[in-house]
């Protein structure tokens, strides 16, 4: 068949139309460089053939065709809205998580290569690679450091998303998939902490486990097979060990590849609204390469560097091995459960193990369909009226969260005191729903607020609270679990 | 050939109620809940915990000691077998399991105080294992005592609840 072919593959000239040669010929003669004859040397024929690009794009055409023509790039988009590329608006912090999640596998695969997931020989390993392995503290500490930033972007980034309303119209499943990633990357942080097998993972493991029971019916059960028996041992480390290094991964990185899909097939981040200056008009949309490949590669290379500061300065800790016999004064449980640890002291245990979390997790959950659709959306805090909602229910958590907790130790017998169902179970609860209820008519009423306006309100007085409350569990608990300053805790 | 009623004249075919599609379909539909259960109890019962097996301090049969080893109103504690044998000043063995009821931290013997102070939450308990503080919801377990030739030995194997002390759960010497 005559004709010429040109370099990407399309054959040019006799046997197609005048329209298609016209477009197409010009490129076989910019082509003509980068075809490959009998005279290139193998190194450039492997070159090519491996990567057969027009090299690094120097056009906007270039560039587009490279964002289409790239394995690593070919799933973002090719243009997006300017608008969106403004740091306030997300502070890239999806991007950020998944930057980090690429730490934790590989600093995870290698120290699989040291660790041993027995009750004996766990704690010996990870010594080992902390003592006699070259470089074994920098990759703990990447490994740890990692894990603890990844947590808070996480949870920075459910903020982000809640307050900009990137979770109405076709984003809604995207934010229930969100949530269940959350809380897959909080089990995967749960059962790396028990791997070290030193007293604080043990102990810390142990309550958290202890918890459980507290389930009406399954708890028991639940606690059981999580454990892989009644108590701790190489039983339970092997199940945490599976779990952690294969199970949650794989999930993980099967959700997020459903979670990335989405965002594209919304055409990206919410768009924020212009501002003053920008009005009129579609967004303008400017190519993913350089400008928003530019900025992703930049905040990835400073949160390496956060991690690899961090870790070389402050390293990843390892406590006495585990003692079975001897449980520490005091024993927490991880940060991020340290809020239900609080709340725990002061409710009855199946308030603070079941009831809240669940109905956490249902609201959480039904966000997107609980709240109205149509109101604009992209805004930080939604618009100035709810900036200032937000502002007066933050206010408010901070200050009556810390209050109450002072005023029970005041009142009960001190962080012994055992709430019995109806003093420590109903009457929480009932003063919570109506505390709900009454901010939200207050919001709608006096405040003037939308709907989703009120919803946003109600959602930062809990999440502020529940913040409030892990901060107290974290600094302000010290032996036996009473109330300390945070320098005696 | 069994054949289908045919409509009146003029109006459109009506739709058959039963037919040998439908009740296949169902009978599918019926054995692959039926299969799905099966496979939810072939799962369920691979991820079952398994008894460990008893290791030589707990788990199993402990032999605790001659009955002389231990004074009257004195609490001995055994950490690998998890469990404290108070032999109470009035006469009799009770094995305590050192398992805080609260959250399963290890509760250790005050000697001063005369009582088991939990660490974690400060749950506190009397000789006998009753809760003396909360937040501990229940008395300590019990593990079954056995003195025989006097020797004492204590079955570790599954502990026992209870919701107060009673003199009938006291093995006497």
């Amino acid at each position: 068949m005559s004709g010429r072919v040109t370099g990407c593959g399309r054959r040019v000239g006799i046997g197609r139309s005048p329209a298609y040669n016209a477009r197409w010929g010009e490129r076989v003669e910019r082509d003509a460089d980068h075809q490959d004859h009998a005279g290139a040397s193998l190194l450039r024929r492997v070159w090519r053939s491996a990567f057969p690009g027009r090299g690094i794009p120097r056009t906007d055409r270039d560039r587009a065709l490279a964002t289409r023509n790239t394995a690593l790039l070919h799933l973002r988009p090719v243009r997006l809205p300017a608008r969106t590329l403004r740091w306030t608006h997300t502070f890239g912090l999806g991007g950020s998580s998944l930057v980090l999640f690429t730490f934790l596998v590989a600093s995870g695969a290698l120290m699989m290569l040291l660790y041993q997931p027995t009750a004996g020989g766990a704690h010996l390993s990870v010594t080992a690679i902390e003592k006699e392995v070259v470089f074994g503290p920098l990759v703990r500490g990447v490994h740890y450091w990692s894990a603890n930033l990844l947590v808070l972007v996480l949870l920075a980034h459910v903020a982000r998303v809640f307050l900009t309303g990137g979770y109405h119209g076709p984003r809604q499943f995207n934010w229930v998939i969100g949530v269940s990633l959350l809380l897959l990357v909080l089990a995967a942080s749960f059962t790396g902490y028990l791997l070290p097998w030193d007293q604080l993972s043990y102990w810390a493991v142990t309550i958290s486990t202890g918890m459980l029971q507290y389930v009406p019916a399954v708890g028991p059960t639940l606690a059981r097979v999580l454990k892989g028996g009644t108590e701790l041992g190489t039983e339970t480390l092997v199940v945490f060990y599976t779990l952690h290094t294969t199970v949650l991964p794989t999930t993980l990185v099967v959700l997020m590849a459903f979670h990335f899909w989405r965002v594209r097939k919304v055409d990206g981040v919410v768009v924020p609204p212009p501002r003053p200056e920008e009005v009129g008009g579609q967004p303008e949309k400017v190519l993913f390469l350089p400008h928003l490949l530019g900025r992703e590669a930049a905040q990835a290379a400073v949160v390496l560097a956060l991690v690899l500061w961090l870790a070389a300065l402050f390293g990843a800790p390892l406590g006495p091995p585990a003692n079975p016999g001897m449980s520490p004064n005091p024993a927490k449980a991880p940060w991020y459960f340290s809020g239900f640890q609080e709340l725990l002291v002061h409710v009855h245990p199946v308030l603070a193990v079941v009831v809240i979390p669940l109905a956490g997790l249902f609201a959480a959950l039904l966000l997107p369909y609980l709240t109205v659709d149509d109101e604009p959306a992209g805004a930080w805090f939604l618009s100035r009226r709810g900036r200032r909602l937000a502002a007066v229910a933050a206010l408010t958590a901070a200050t009556l969260t810390p209050a109450l907790v002072a005023l029970d130790e005041l009142l009960g017998s001190g962080s012994a005191g055992a709430p019995g169902w109806l003093r420590g179970g109903l009457l929480p609860l009932v003063v919570l729903v109506a505390a709900v209820a009454a901010g939200y008519r207050l919001a709608r009423t006096r405040f003037g607020a939308t709907t989703n306006e009120a919803v946003q309100a109600v959602v930062v007085l809990l999440a502020v609270a529940l913040a409030a409350l892990t901060l107290i569990g974290v600094y302000f608990r010290g032996e036996g679990m009473a109330l300390t300053w945070p320098w005696r805790a | 050939m069994r054949r289908e009623p045919k409509p009146p004249a003029g109006q459109p075919p009506a739709a058959p109620l039963k037919t040998r599609r439908s009740l296949l379909g169902r009978l599918a539909l019926g054995l692959g809940l039926v299969a799905l259960a099966e496979l939810a109890w072939v799962v369920t019962s691979f991820l079952r915990p398994r008894t460990r097996s008893a290791g030589e301090d707990h788990g199993g049969l402990v032999v605790a000691g001659a009955v002389e080893d231990f004074a009257p109103g004195s609490v001995t504690a055994f950490p690998n077998g998890r469990f404290h044998l108070v032999h109470l000043p009035e006469g009799g063995f009770l094995a305590l399991s050192a398992t805080c009821t609260h959250l399963g931290c290890t509760v250790p013997w005050d000697e001063t105080t005369q009582r088991f102070a939990c660490p974690c939450h400060a749950s506190l308990f009397d000789l006998h294992g009753e809760v003396e503080s909360p937040p501990a919801p229940r008395p300590l377990d019990l593990y079954p005592v056995r003195v025989e030739n006097g020797v004492v030995t204590v079955d570790t194997r599954s502990p026992l609840r209870r919701s107060r002390f009673d003199r009938s759960q006291v093995v006497d010497s």
